[in-house]
């Protein structure tokens, strides 16, 4: 099952857990499995309207999921993912 | 045939005698267009910090740590200044530590901007990234840990515990806010990362009129894109913070920042950073409570370091 790296600011909504293993065949249904686990991260990460907030990103690998295929991004079993918020509208994970 | 216009232009200043010479004595703007429904007797004032030499208010901390320094033999032996940073301090101290010839030494996340990592790399600094995950403090960690491991190769600046860092602000940008507005300033509001420019302009303005309000910004949440900031019951707590010193604490979301950000460039024409618009976004909703006064707040920097960022700005 692919992997989601969680940054230190989100540990204390995920018991302290650093990294969480996630069910999913998406990047959408990987952050809906995160959710469903730990259902305080939500207002952390999306907004009211039930888009991602304007300053979370994923990574997958080196890229940026905005740079792939979005939510829709596919997810291998192997694959890490990397939850970071930008700073100064960082993009290199 | 031409006809020659008299203008009120000035003689330029005379060259400055060095780099360091150029740094504080912003301008300090008043806001025009976002500030149409205030009453008439408010006024919204903000230093624009990215007239520094490095182009951000962190020239005046910075310069202060450098030249505290050299004078207590801290960058004696060819030692190589370290510190974190998440980018303006790093920019601040690469420029200066080039211009006075003492080698840079930065901890910076990873995930920090293409455009700041070129900048710290075009001035000479030596970078080393960290998890991107640990965020700022994640970054200073590992510069503790390397100025424990190798006492002799750096000088370990340390911004966050640094009494140079607030005292640029004390002697510096207070003193300049109390001459630019004649002393009437009311209220002063400034956002949270070092807690530096909070804590040595609020004591300067106790001092000058116990009465001037205070006010700290930070981010509304642990999780956050407001750059420059720290939600500090999170985070690691600055040395040189005093939480005593402000008289309120007012939250914003990086969604608002980032509005305001735009609402700065394209209705008074400021380009400015993410933390700009967080300092104004809590600005005017001081101001609002107002019938009359002159709130005061910090622009850090200009908006070119966030380019990269597209949601910002669409």
């Amino acid at each position: 099952m692919p992997t989601l790296r969680i940054p230190a600011p989100l540990r204390s909504y995920t018991n302290g857990q650093s990294e969480v293993t996630v069910n999913g065949q998406t990047v959408e249904e990987a952050l809906q499995d995160l959710l469903k686990k730990y259902p305080t991260l939500k207002p952390h990460l999306y907004n009211s309207n039930g888009g991602l907030r304007p300053f979370v990103n994923l990574f997958l690998g080196e890229n940026n999921i905005k740079d792939l295929q979005g939510l829709g991004t596919p997810l291998k079993e192997e694959d890490r993912l990397l939850l970071i918020p930008s700073i100064a509208g960082g993009s290199e994970a | 045939m031409q006809t020659v216009v008299e203008t009120q232009l000035q003689l330029s200043n005379p060259a400055a005698a060095s780099l360091e010479a150029a740094v504080g004595n912003t301008p300090l703007l008043r806001l025009q267009r976002v500030t149409s429904r205030l009453s008439a007797k408010v006024q919204v004032l903000a230093k624009a910090e990215w007239f520094n030499p490095s182009g951000s208010v962190k020239d005046r901390p910075a310069l202060n740590i450098l030249r505290a320094a050299i004078c207590d033999g801290g960058l004696a032996q060819g030692r190589r200044l370290l510190d974190s940073t998440s980018g303006n301090m790093g920019i601040a101290y690469a420029t200066f530590g080039a211009a006075m010839g003492i080698p840079v030494t930065l901890a910076l996340p990873a995930n920090a901007s293409p455009e700041r990592i070129a900048i710290l790399r075009a001035l000479g600094a030596e970078i080393v990234l960290t998890d991107p995950s640990e965020g700022s403090d994640g970054a200073l960690r590992v510069a503790r840990r390397m100025a424990q491991e190798q006492p002799e190769r750096y000088f370990y600046a340390n911004q966050y515990d640094n009494p140079a860092n607030w005292q640029a602000h004390y002697f510096g940008t207070g003193p300049e806010i109390v001459g630019q507005t004649q002393g009437k300033v009311t209220h002063f509001v400034a956002g949270l990362g070092t807690s530096g420019t909070l804590i040595g302009v609020g004591r300067y303005l106790r001092q000058y009129h116990p009465s001037i309000q205070l006010i700290a910004v930070q981010p509304d949440s642990p999780f956050h894109g407001l750059e420059g900031l720290k939600h500090i019951p999170s985070a690691i707590q600055p040395g040189i913070f005093d939480p005593d010193l402000s008289d309120r604490t007012i939250a914003v979301s990086t969604e608002a920042a980032y509005e305001m950000t735009r609402r700065l460039a394209r209705e008074e024409g400021l380009f400015v950073g993410i933390s700009s618009g967080a300092a104004a976004a809590a600005a005017l909703q001081v101001a609002q409570e107002l019938d009359e006064g002159v709130v005061v707040t910090i622009f850090p920097d200009a908006g070119y370091k966030y380019l990269s960022d597209k949601e910002l700005w669409e």
